[in-house]
């Protein structure tokens, strides 16, 4: 995998991963020309689109197109169904999860990501155990923040 | 001090948080750009107050609008102290910063390197795992260099979670310091076997995707992937090993044939169509793979085939799509499977989805036949006229000229068909591929004879209807149709009906707002025409008419020699100057019509591509050298006039070596002329005599198609191309009925007459008749020339370079022999990551000097040398068994394990001890040989030795296949100089003696230098010095086997042993 793009369907982008490193300049090239192209596609047009060699899977989810490009001989159907799964984990940590969870805690869903996929590679295809570790990274985050809001003096 | 605090924690609550952000933006759609600048301002406060919570808020409000496009670098060094806060909630915070905003050339990621080893091997095993998050997004070469120890020993952490990440993130590190590769591999390997099932699936995706880039030397990893996926019941895992699978089998056939069977039951088992996809892409590069000289697979083709063509009749597109994509794989070495799904594919072309279109198009490429060309691009040219997106159209269109002139026009059977089509597409508004269509007319022209009195008969209504194409599109390529028209109306003139309407057409005012090239060309042909028109008046009593022709040129020319393009001025004055001359003579009554059409006498041939190249370059001389002083301008435009006239003028008639394209032809052809144009006295034989080859053939034109012939000279803009194809129906239907008559017969004739012209035209057969007899002149090369292309191969930029790296790293590691491996990975080693090798000898229990091989071997050994031990044995047992009775293949495998360009050896007498390598090499080898195919010849010459010393028995016969295993194999007391052999004493004496014995022991027969370390001699019989760079120095002899070995080193001083048992 190269990169994860979200975006809402106006062609805001929501959140971005890039799995190799990549000037600003070049980011800004692909998101400009990955929403420009997905957001062009046909409704029940197939998911999958060839992008210079890169393969691009994308799906939307309500108002958010989930994009991500692979190489060329990556599995297509795997793509889908990691798109999916990032879906699913969100929806289980944020419980029914929306565009405006994913605006206003861009972080957490980064985090989540960060536990699902590394270097470009599944991390951990199994869910629970995603769900577990973050948890217990929130925790400690959570007391540590507690912590921290205690007055200072 | 104590207000200076309440101030500070007072002034946080005001702060905004990452929401309050967010919703202000939200809030200010109007003047978003304004909002943002006040924030960052506010932001730039907040980074200067010590309070680290307001800094780690400012930093990720920082990460947001880093999102929105915002450039936020200035704030890097802020991010990594955020990042080195001691408290997860901002360190968090700062390592999502980092890896959003660091890129390679950042150039505070050098003060990370400290922080980020601190927090590997925090005793948090969230701080861990961010910090190797983060750094899998902005790792740099010199992170990787400086940290890849600190990782290689997560990868054996007690946590499950840490061990998962560092294992992902070696990939990365790989990429950016190939050198980790091989003193990491041994223990990536072993996380293959991670009891956790996640750590499990981590390295499988790290192998899968170095093996994907170099499958080579990942070979003999082959039988514990089988054994995952035989196992395995997480399909992302599966599809992983599967696809991993797919990069291995074609360096492998007896693995695709193991293959085969597993994949073909998960087919029809699965229910996961990722799976069934991924199974079937597998099935078919086995197929691929299989191809060549095996039997026939049929069964499980048609089940490929016929399980595609259940995803493209289903309802969901991506299926479709996936579904054609893979068709098109089986379509390049089983064409016919896929043809019989025709219909299918082209209903596809109807689908509303662009993609699929695409992909549906790509598969008509391998689907045409002659019956069928005609039908599949009326077909097209429907989709083209329908199309709306010009990249659609654009690609209709070229896919229409690809499947026509596919192997030389093969499927073809009438070119006025094609040339009609070609004049249809000329239709298309705003194509770029104006060029592809304008080469394929001046192809199909010259080298279809039969054709020129049809095709100029249609160039000459794009003449004369130019206005239509260049009216609105003067800027797109379209035009470029009028270059490749004027070329043939002029070159091909006396086919010309009324060649004074073509010539005025030519000459015509708003000819000179086309491109300057296209202007060039029309002058020059003008001429020629002019030339044509002379000889055709010239006959006649009435001399004025050929007066008035002249008169006409004198008229129009000046138009052209005011071109602001040098080209056409220089032409135009040239002929303009030559009309004037040929106007005195005739108005003297002087005959010139000779004279003028020697100037354009002699055919064209095509020549092949590349053809330029391969003429061989004469004795003696020298392209480089310069001739004269150097001239101001550039040397290579300097000679490539020279040679054109050196080749074309021996040769007349047939320029022999000129190059490739028609517009080069076509302009050397002016250059040509222009120089006799400059000698007006110039006389060649009559161009009549050259011009008359379309007779030769003899076409005898069916009456329906002359008929036809009027009707596209009429309406120039409607589609004629379908009247072909009725006509062509009944045609063949006239036809058949003749063929069945003469078919055996005909069919012979055809076959061995093919491209030679046949009097009999019409009446000879093949599947289909051509409907005229179609001479298409093969293109020329230089007679010694061969036909290999040389300039196949394109390099990946972009991988490439990390390919190469890995390879050759991986190359050692696999292949080479354990005792040369052993000694590189040390030296690069403890070269550049001295740090790292401690860390790890804490773990392994080997000595630093030694490979990571050697420690994973001797880790491995140690745990199981019994084990392997009698595995071997029981295994080398069953192989001599079998190698007795499958001799003769094995050169096959031989071969391959040779391809390390190492050089084998064999022991005489063989230790019992295999390195765990050496082992698993083994294991390939038997894992396949169980399959169909045994081993090498160097086996057999094993096994005799084996035979010989009964006692050795075991690792001859594994050692002789791949090199890699021989070296451990043959690690014998005796003979082998290698590290193993110091491994085998080092076992059989004690750890520490090894070590020491290691560093003392070095040298031997190898020629480096650099080797010393490196090769050690631990032993005995054949310690003799041999002289550097000695070839195949005598090491051991006995009365069956005679040991020599030969030593290199390569510029990183990485040794290689090459053994040879004679």
């Amino acid at each position: 995998m190269r990169f994860m793009l979200l975006f809402s369907r106006q062609g805001k982008l929501r959140l971005q991963k890039w799995f190799t490193s990549m000037s600003e300049r070049e980011k800004k090239k692909i998101i400009r020309d990955m929403t420009t192209m997905v957001l062009a596609r046909q409704p029940r047009s197939c998911n999958f689109m060839q992008w210079k060699d890169l393969k691009i899977v994308y799906k939307r989810y309500a108002s958010l197109y989930f994009c991500l490009g692979v190489e060329s001989q990556e599995n297509e159907l795997l793509a889908l169904e990691i798109i999916h799964r990032y879906v699913e984990l969100l929806d289980k940590y944020f419980g029914n999860v929306c565009e405006l969870d994913i605006i206003f805690n861009f972080e957490k869903a980064y985090f989540i990501l960060d536990e699902f996929l590394m270097g470009g590679e599944i991390q951990e295809t199994s869910k629970q155990i995603v769900n577990r570790s973050i948890e217990a990274s929130d925790m400690l985050q959570e007391t540590l923040e507690e912590y921290m809001s205690k007055p200072a003096f | 001090m104590a207000l200076k605090i309440v101030k500070g924690s007072i002034d946080r609550m005001f702060d905004k948080n990452l929401q309050d952000l967010v919703r202000g933006i939200r809030n200010h759609k109007e003047d978003e750009a304004k909002y943002i600048s006040t924030c960052i301002d506010e932001i730039k406060q907040e980074l200067k107050q010590d309070n680290i919570a307001v800094k780690a808020n400012a930093v990720c409000k920082l990460t947001y609008l880093q999102m929105l496009g915002y450039d936020v670098s200035w704030a890097a060094f802020n991010i990594v102290e955020v990042m080195s806060s001691s408290k997860f909630t901002y360190k968090r915070i700062g390592y999502l910063a980092a890896s959003q905003c660091f890129h390679e050339n950042t150039d505070v990621i050098m003060l990370t390197t400290n922080q980020i080893r601190k927090d590997l091997s925090s005793p948090n095993q969230y701080d861990t795992g961010v910090a190797l998050t983060g750094l899998s997004c902005f790792v740099t070469p010199d992170l990787a260099r400086d940290l890849a120890n600190d990782i290689m020993t997560l990868m054996s952490h007690t946590k499950p979670y840490i061990r998962k990440k560092a294992v992902l993130i070696m990939y990365k590190v790989f990429l950016k310091y190939p050198e980790s590769l091989r003193p990491a591999f041994p223990r990536l390997k072993e996380k293959l076997e991670d009891p956790d099932p996640g750590v499990q699936s981590a390295a499988v995706n790290v192998i899968c995707e170095l093996a994907r880039r170099n499958p080579k030397n990942y070979l003999s990893l082959a039988p514990l992937f089988f054994k995952l996926m035989t196992s395995s019941t997480n399909n992302w895992v599966l599809i992983k090993i599967i696809k991993l699978f797919g990069a291995l089998t074609p360096l492998e056939p007896r693995l695709g044939k193991k293959l085969i069977e597993p994949l073909t039951n998960l087919i029809h088992s699965t229910s996961a169509m990722s799976l069934l996809y991924e199974c079937v892409n597998t099935v078919i590069a086995v197929l691929i793979s299989l191809s060549s000289g095996m039997p026939n697979h049929s069964a499980s083709i048609q089940l490929c085939v016929q399980k595609l063509r259940i995803l493209i009749e289903d309802s969901d597109q991506n299926l479709k799509y996936l579904g054609l994509l893979a068709m098109s794989k089986i379509l390049k070495t089983h064409p016919k499977s896929v043809q019989s799904h025709k219909d299918l594919i082209l209903q596809c072309l109807d689908d509303k989805d662009e993609s699929i279109r695409l992909r549906a198009l790509d598969l008509l490429y391998g689907m045409v036949s002659k019956k069928n060309l005609m039908e599949i691009v009326k077909k097209l040219m429907i989709h083209v006229d329908k199309a709306e997106g010009t990249t659609y159209r654009d690609e209709l269109l070229t896919k229409i000229i690809d499947i026509c002139s596919q192997s030389n026009y093969q499927y073809i059977t009438n070119f006025e068909w094609y040339i009609s089509i070609l004049v249809e597409l000329t239709r298309l508004e705003g194509t770029r591929h104006g060029h592809l269509i304008a080469s394929q007319m001046l192809d199909v022209a010259i080298r279809v004879k039969a054709i020129r009195v049809f095709a100029v008969a249609q160039m000459a209504t794009l003449l004369d209807n130019a206005h239509l194409l260049t009216g609105n599109m003067q800027r797109n390529g379209i035009c470029e149709v009028l270059y490749a028209a004027a070329w043939i109306c002029g070159e091909f003139s006396e086919h010309l009906e009324n060649p004074v309407q073509t010539l005025e057409a030519m000459l015509r005012p708003k000819v000179a707002t086309l491109p300057g090239h296209i202007q060039a060309v029309y002058v020059q042909n003008a001429a020629k025409l002019f030339a044509t028109i002379l000889k055709n008046q010239e006959g006649n009593t009435d001399s004025t008419a050929a007066q008035e022709t002249s008169q006409m040129m004198i008229d129009r020319l000046p138009l052209f020699v005011q071109s602001a393009n040098l080209e056409v001025q220089e032409r135009a004055s040239c002929i303009l100057q030559l009309v004037k001359y040929i106007q005195k003579l005739q108005q003297k009554d002087v005959e010139v019509a000779e004279e003028v059409s020697a100037l354009f006498a002699g055919e064209l041939n095509p020549v092949a591509p590349k053809a330029q190249k391969k003429v061989p370059v004469p004795e003696g001389l020298d392209l480089d050298a310069w001739i004269n002083e150097p001239p101001s301008e550039s040397e290579s435009e300097d000679e490539q006039p020279k040679a054109i006239f050196t080749k074309e003028e021996p040769k007349h008639s047939r320029p022999r070596h000129t190059e490739v394209d028609e517009k080069e032809l076509a302009r050397r052809r002016e250059a040509r002329k222009q120089e006799q144009a400059n000698n007006p006295f110039y006389i060649k034989a009559s161009p009549s005599s050259q011009k008359v080859y379309q007779e030769a053939p003899g076409v005898e034109h069916i009456p329906v198609v002359q008929i036809d012939l009027s009707v596209p000279l009429k309406v120039p803009g409607l589609p004629m191309s379908d009247q072909y194809v009725k006509l062509e129906e009944e045609r063949r239907q006239k036809e058949r009925a003749e063929k069945k008559k003469k078919e055996k017969k005909k069919r012979k004739e055809k076959r061995s007459g093919r491209g030679k012209k046949h009097d009999s035209g019409p009446e000879s057969e093949e599947d289909i008749t051509p409907a005229h007899v179609v001479d298409i002149v093969t293109e020329e090369m230089p007679e010694n020339a061969l036909p290999s292309d040389d300039d196949d191969k394109d390099p990946n930029d972009p991988h490439k370079a990390l390919d190469i790296d890995l390879d050759n790293l991986l190359e050692t590691t696999a292949r080479r022999p354990l005792a040369d491996s052993e000694k590189l990975p040390v030296r690069s080693h403890r070269a550049a990551g001295a740090p790292k090798s401690p860390a790890e000898d804490g773990e392994a229990e080997n000595a630093t000097p030694q490979e990571p091989k050697k420690k994973s071997s001797k880790e491995k050994r140690d745990k199981k040398k019994d084990k392997e031990r009698d595995r071997k044995r029981s295994k080398e047992e069953k192989k001599k068994k079998k190698h007795k009775r499958e001799e003769k293949e094995e050169d096959l495998l031989g071969g391959q394990a040779e391809e390390a360009a190492v050089q084998s050896e064999e022991t005489k007498e063989v230790e019992a001890q295999p390195s765990s390598t050496s082992a698993e090499v083994s294991d390939l080898d038997f894992w396949l040989s169980n399959a169909p195919v045994p081993s090498n010849t160097q086996e057999a010459a094993t096994v005799a030795a084996a035979e010989a010393d009964p006692a050795p028995e075991a690792p001859a016969g594994t050692a002789a296949d791949s090199e890699p295993e021989e070296p451990k194999d043959t690690e014998t007391e005796e003979s082998k100089s290698s590290k193993h052999k110091k491994k085998k004493q080092k076992k059989e004496k004690e750890e520490k003696e090894k070590k020491k014995k290691k560093k003392h022991h070095h040298h031997h027969h190898h020629s480096d230098g650099g080797g010393e370390e490196s090769v050690q001699n631990g032993t005995v019989e054949e310690e003799e010095p041999l002289p550097p760079m000695s070839n195949y120095c005598l090491l051991a002899e006995n009365s069956y086997i005679k040991m020599v070995s030969d030593g290199d080193c390569d510029a990183r001083l990485w040794k290689f042993v090459l053994l040879s048992i004679c």
